[in-house]
């Protein structure tokens, strides 16, 4: 049975496991509510091996693989199948997100191991595969809008895990929501790209979209595909974080850590990414609209990094780091260099993942403290952590032949060549020396200089081989993983790019990028020197601040109080949407509408004319005085008028005839 | 014409029941909810039966017609004798409300099993006299008739709401039965209007007359048959600013009356507007569709925003559903089929996703005898199944994609986009807020710490309960799968009242004013001297006592 005509079984599988420990789990031991979860994402991720196989191998392998299953709405004009489709972009998705995600339910395994709520845990976990690979597989916008929605919820549900701490309800809530301010974007753009190629099926779009016939202009000057590309990529800040939306991310470190590497560092978070890439052929049609992906990628990749420079919390620095890094897919994208993106999407998933397993790790064995500044000297005593996370901060850097050192010098590359793209890459630059700056901050503080807890109430200790296993093989991937454009960089072929050529060969024939490929391939050497003297800057720079004067960067922070509280506080840009947002809507919901409109006004009205009536009735009922000679009265006037109106009819119908009158 | 009156069944079938349980013993509880749970289990069977058997897929028009001449009103126009008659039938659209409502009473007699103990008998008795007349209201083909089942439904509801409901229950139910009875004033006289034009009660005559030029509705008058028929609907339905009745009703109701209040009753409303307002004053419709568009985007918006203060948690799901069916009227409003599908498919998600809101609400009172969101709490550590299924429906009346609340969302969107983008747009904001007040009243309810000491021994629900809410739970995702199961079947009806809405424009330039023949539409409409007047349709409209046009469909 080829699993590529029945690729509904990847996605399948951990579904039912879901299914399975949601329902049943409750009353299991953990072994099996880990087996079952386990079994379902391993199978998974052996389906998608066998499936990538069996794609690679078909003779016409460029093509892709597009299987209808069944109808799943239909209604006039509009039909959305469950179709699901596989190309070579969504080969290199689905293998991050089963590969990854694999990894990440062992580890799981041993760090959720003395919590409660363990099965409901791991049921979350394997529905968050579900719509995850839905997403990837989906083979148009309504159905990969399920996984996207339904990857939100799963976010709601891990980020929220903890449901007692009000904190992490708090923080559940808001990523739903702000994501779903996100997902009105992402829907009105499925409407728009619905009304002007009347379908929503991604290959239908795109043919159409790439037809410059196509002539569908309700915007006139402005353009279709640049509203429909920025409603969409409206979604994408939403779902990757990305200014002006991006707040959610940091707050969602509240769940448990294996969470914030699965889905907010390795797949959810780049699903934005997955999308601006997936729909490439609609942004290359619009150069405001790459302009945009570009810019906000970029603002956002500084703007991350400069606020993860203070924090002290050693999550949340690697959530700013994770915004800022998909400010860099963003960048790539933008720049129309969407096989770097991608290819850092996936470096990314390696060393962030890691990083944030190793994080967990060092949780783990500090008996659940986050703030790096009670912690220090833990080097020796737990090494693999040490060792693993260092090679994903070496990556992370750019450090010299490590996965995220090509991949960001791919994207460096491209926006240096794009024209206008200058300052662009200055700002990248100078993000990856932040980078490099934080990155080791974390290091030293973490793991260097000296002990800052009480040993007699932490006892420190390495974590159990299952959730060691997976960072030593996570380290691997961040060394090794970017080799595969390692020839290019000597002139050879770039495998990776290679491969997704057939997807992207559309849009990036028109980049600027591809236009000067010799002049690039001249500049490729001198950039990544550029870039390697950056990011060491950046270490020397946090050697010297962390290592030999460990009292300076307090001195700093006070001589530029106003900057380091600043950035401290993220800006207050939660203080400021609550303020400028929330608060005002709650005020008007609460005292105009509600009380005014509603209570005071309609219901007031309603009310009214029922006194009305009531207060009229009360005055006529004294016409009922029982006395006969008022009665004779009224009889005179009631005679008087119907003679009236007998008479004067005439003249009256004359003057006017009715209409509606039936003959 | 079938032999067996499956429709006369369907709606007299529960009115049997109320019979076989005045003859129950006052005072024996048990048999007496045991006999109302069988019979409309039993209805909702042979709803199930008759109606999906009987509606074959992609059919036009009417099923399962009865037709017989009920009150003989004399004659009247050209016509020697008229009649009121009764006139049933079922189209695809009125087929899914009539399963819902039978669906929706076996669910609401199931929740009080235990929460209703006095007056048990009445009770029932009300419930089912209620499922007659909603039942009658949906599978009506004579406005008369409509009219009649119209008002039946409002009795059982005043006492349902007057006797079982909560503290301010008697300004609750005057104020519904009140604010339903000046919008029936309005539509009882477009009635009587229609009927003196045209000397029939019988809605498909009429629509015949009225689309192929038998007769003609000046500007004004069509406008203000209209808003006469619209006003009684906007309020049943209710749209802003005539829904101020609907917090009250709910909130003062007992769980059953909420459930089939929110599940079917607001339903008649739009159900009114697609059946009437539409294919019999498609001008006026077109005129007024801006207005009622923002009227009803207004409700979406103002809705969600007061549900989202609302510290009382049945207020905030009663605002919720002013939301919702502003979503309904936007659809219809559009005038097109993807949106009217989207709609005819929202009012059942609607159905199943708010009423098992309210369901999971009233569980919630039957433990704690409140509504007041301070009261709750940190209630998932209690009650965790209730609390997963009340994540489940929040989910599913928040529109996410593979639950029922997605499709009838998407599509009403989706359509009125494809002509008023501005519109869908607005709309559209509508899908951030439920996700807020939803998930804000979640969170008060069942997160966090327990406030209260006794919500710490609450019990999580009993078998009966899960029972029901798992029934809901899988229509939920079925709606939200195999949602073309539906569609499908309300397709051809809700394209016909597109098509209804087609008529030959512009009375100046028809050359022939053809006498309109039942079996091929005039080309114009006829000619009319004066302009003003209106031609009587007696002579061309087919005679209401022949059943001949039912061979032409």
């Amino acid at each position: 049975m080829p699993i590529l005509d029945h690729l509904w079984i990847i996605p399948l599988l951990p579904l039912l496991g879901s299914a399975i420990n949601g329902l049943l789990g409750g009353k299991w031991p953990h072994n099996i509510v880990n087996s079952v979860a386990l079994g379902a994402t391993g199978l998974s991720f052996a389906c998608a091996l066998e499936a990538v196989r069996e794609f690679v191998s078909e003779p016409n392998h460029q093509a892709l693989v597009h299987r209808h299953f069944f109808d799943w709405i239909s209604a006039g004009t509009f039909t959305a199948g469950f179709d699901l489709q596989m190309d070579q972009l969504t080969v290199v998705m689905l293998l991050v997100v089963t590969g990854v995600g694999f990894l990440i339910h062992i580890y799981s395994t041993g760090y959720m191991a003395h919590e409660g709520g363990y099965y409901r845990f791991f049921s979350y976990l394997n529905l968050f595969m579900f719509f995850m690979l839905i997403l990837v597989l989906a083979a148009n916008y309504v159905l990969l809008f399920v996984g996207w929605e339904g990857v939100g919820l799963c976010s709601y549900l891990l980020i929220g895990f903890y449901f007692l701490k009000k904190s992490a309800a708090d923080a559940g809530k808001k990523a739903f929501i702000v994501n779903r301010i996100g997902d009105f974007g992402f829907m009105l753009g499925m409407f728009l790209l619905f009304r002007a190629f009347g379908s929503l099926d991604f290959t239908t779009v795109f043919q159409k979209a790439a037809d410059p016939s196509w002539a569908h202009e309700p915007w006139g000057q402005f353009g279709t595909m640049t509203v429909a590309c920025l409603l969409l990529f409206m979604g994408a800040t939403g779902k990757s974080a990305q200014l002006p939306l991006y707040v959610w991310l940091p707050d969602a470190m509240e769940g448990p850590t294996p969470v914030s590497a699965l889905i907010h560092a390795a797949t959810m978070v780049t699903a934005g990414v997955y999308v601006v890439a997936r729909s490439h052929i609609l942004f290359v049609h619009s150069e405001t609209a790459m302009v945009v992906v570009a810019v906000v990628g970029c603002a956002t990749a500084f703007f991350a990094a400069t606020i993860g420079l203070v924090q002290t919390d050693i999550k949340k620095v690697l959530a700013y780091s994770t915004v800022s890094q998909l400010g860099y897919m963003f960048l790539a994208c933008g720049v129309g260099v969407f096989s770097a993106g991608i290819f850092h999407l996936m470096t990314h998933a390696f060393f962030k993942a890691l990083l944030f397993l190793a994080a967990g790790s060092v949780i783990h064995a500090m008996g659940g403290e986050q703030d790096m500044r009670h912690m220090g000297g833990l080097s020796k005593k737990i090494k693999y952590t040490y060792w693993t996370m260092l090679m994903a901060t070496l990556a992370i850097s750019g450090a010299p032949l490590f996965a995220g050192f090509f991949s960001k010098d791919q994207i460096l590359l491209g926006a240096y060549t794009i024209e206008g793209g200058k300052p662009l890459y200055a700002i990248g630059l100078l993000t990856a020396l932040l980078t490099a700056f934080y990155m080791f901050r974390l290091i030293f503080l973490t793991f260097h200089g000296q002990q800052r807890y009480d040993e007699h109430h932490v006892h420190v200790h390495e974590s159990p081989w299952s959730m060691l296993g997976p960072l030593v093989i996570l380290a691997v991937l961040s060394i090794f993983g970017g080799w595969l454009a390692l020839p290019a960089f000597w002139g050879g072929p770039d495998y990776f790019a290679n491969f997704l050529a057939p997807v992207f060969s559309g849009g990036e024939a028109s980049a600027a990028a591809a236009a000067s490929e010799a002049a690039a391939h001249s500049l490729e050497l001198p950039l990544a020197g550029v870039a390697v003297f950056t990011a060491l800057l950046g270490f020397a720079v946090a050697f010297w601040l962390y290592i030999r004067q460990p009292g300076k960067p307090e001195a700093i922070a006070k001589s530029v109080g106003g900057l380091y509280t600043t950035l401290l506080n993220k800006y207050y840009v939660d203080e400021l949407y609550a303020a400028v947002i929330v608060k005002p809507l709650l005020w008007l919901s609460t005292e105009v509408l509600w009380k005014i409109v509603d209570v005071a006004g309609i219901d007031g009205t309603v009310n009214g004319i029922a006194h009305g009536t009531t207060s009229l009735g009360d005055t006529v009922r004294h016409t009922q005085s029982g006395n006969t000679r008022s009665y004779a009265v009224w009889v005179v006037i009631g005679a008087l008028v119907i003679l009236a109106v007998i008479f004067l009819w005439p003249y009256w119908s004359a003057a006017r005839p009715v209409a509606g009158m039936v003959r | 014409m079938q032999t067996i009156p499956m429709l006369t069944i369907l709606i007299f079938l529960p009115a049997a029941g109320v019979m076989g349980l005045l003859c129950l013993r006052k005072d024996d509880h048990e048999w007496i909810r045991r006999f109302a749970f069988v019979v409309s289990l039993l209805e909702l069977i042979a709803s199930v039966w008759f109606l999906l058997a009987g509606v074959p897929l992609g059919s036009n028009g009417y099923k399962l017609e009865e037709f017989h001449q009920w009150i003989s009103l004399g004659p009247h126009l050209d016509a020697p004798q008229t009649w009121i008659n009764y006139h049933l039938g079922v189209d695809g659209i009125s087929m899914f409300l009539v399963i819902l409502t039978a669906f929706l009473t076996v669910v609401s007699i199931l929740c009080s099993w235990k929460s209703i103990d006095k007056r048990v008998k009445e009770f029932f008795i009300m419930i089912l006299l209620l499922e007659v007349g909603v039942v009658g209201v949906f599978l009506s083909l004579d406005l008369f008739l409509f009219f009649l089942f119209w008002e039946v439904m409002l009795i059982p509801m005043y006492f349902l709401i007057g006797i079982w409901g909560h503290d301010r229950r008697i300004y609750a139910t005057i104020k519904f039965v009140l604010y339903t009875m000046s919008g029936s004033i309005l539509m009882l006289i477009g009635i009587l209007w229609l009927y003196n034009a045209t000397g029939t009660f019988d809605l498909p005559s009429i629509q015949l007359a009225l689309q192929h030029g038998g007769l003609v509705l000046p500007r004004s008058t069509e406008t203000l048959l209209f808003l006469a028929f619209f006003v009684a609907f906007a309020i049943k339905v209710p749209l802003f600013p005539f829904h101020t009745w609907l917090p009250d009703a709910h909130v003062e109701a007992p769980t059953a009356g909420s459930v089939i209040l929110a599940g079917v009753l607001l339903k008649m409303g739009t159900y009114g507007m697609i059946r009437f307002c539409l294919p019999l004053f498609p001008d006026a419709a077109k005129r007024f569709a801006t207005p009622i568009a923002v009227l009803a985007i207004i409700g979406i918006i103002y809705g969600a925003l007061v549900a989202l203060v609302q510290p009382n948690l049945k207020k905030l799901v009663a605002y919720s559903s002013v939301s919702h069916l502003g979503f309904v009227v936007l659809g219809i409003f559009a005038f097109q089929t993807v949106s009217m599908q989207g709609a005819v498919f929202q009012m059942l998600a609607h159905g199943i996703s708010t009423g098992g809101l309210f369901l999971l609400v009233g569980m919630l009172y039957d433990r704690r005898h409140t509504f007041e969101m301070s009261q709750f709490g940190g209630l998932c550590a209690p009650m965790p199944q209730l609390a997963a299924f009340f994540l489940f429906v929040a989910l599913s009346s928040m529109g996410l994609p593979m639950l029922n609340g997605f499709v009838g969302e998407f599509l009403i969107l989706l359509g009125t986009y494809q002509v008023h983008w501005n519109w869908a747009s607005w709309a559209a904001t509508g899908v951030i807020l439920s996700a807020c007040y939803l998930l804000w009243s979640y969170q008060k309810v069942f997160y966090g710490d327990i406030t209260v000491e006794k919500n710490r021994t609450l019990p999580d629900i009993s078998t009966r309960e899960r029972a029901i809410l798992v029934t809901m739970a899988v229509i939920t995702l079925w709606m939200g799968i195999g949602s073309t199961f539906f569609t499908d079947r309300t397709a051809s009806a809700s394209q016909a009242v597109i098509d209804q809405m087609q008529r030959p424009q512009h009375a100046e330039e028809a050359i022939v004013p053809a006498p309109a023949k039942p079996s091929r539409p005039a080309p114009g409409r006829p000619a009319n001297a004066t302009g003003s007047a209106i031609a009587p349709i007696a002579s061309a409209a087919p005679r209401p006592n022949s059943l001949e046009r039912l061979g032409t469909r």
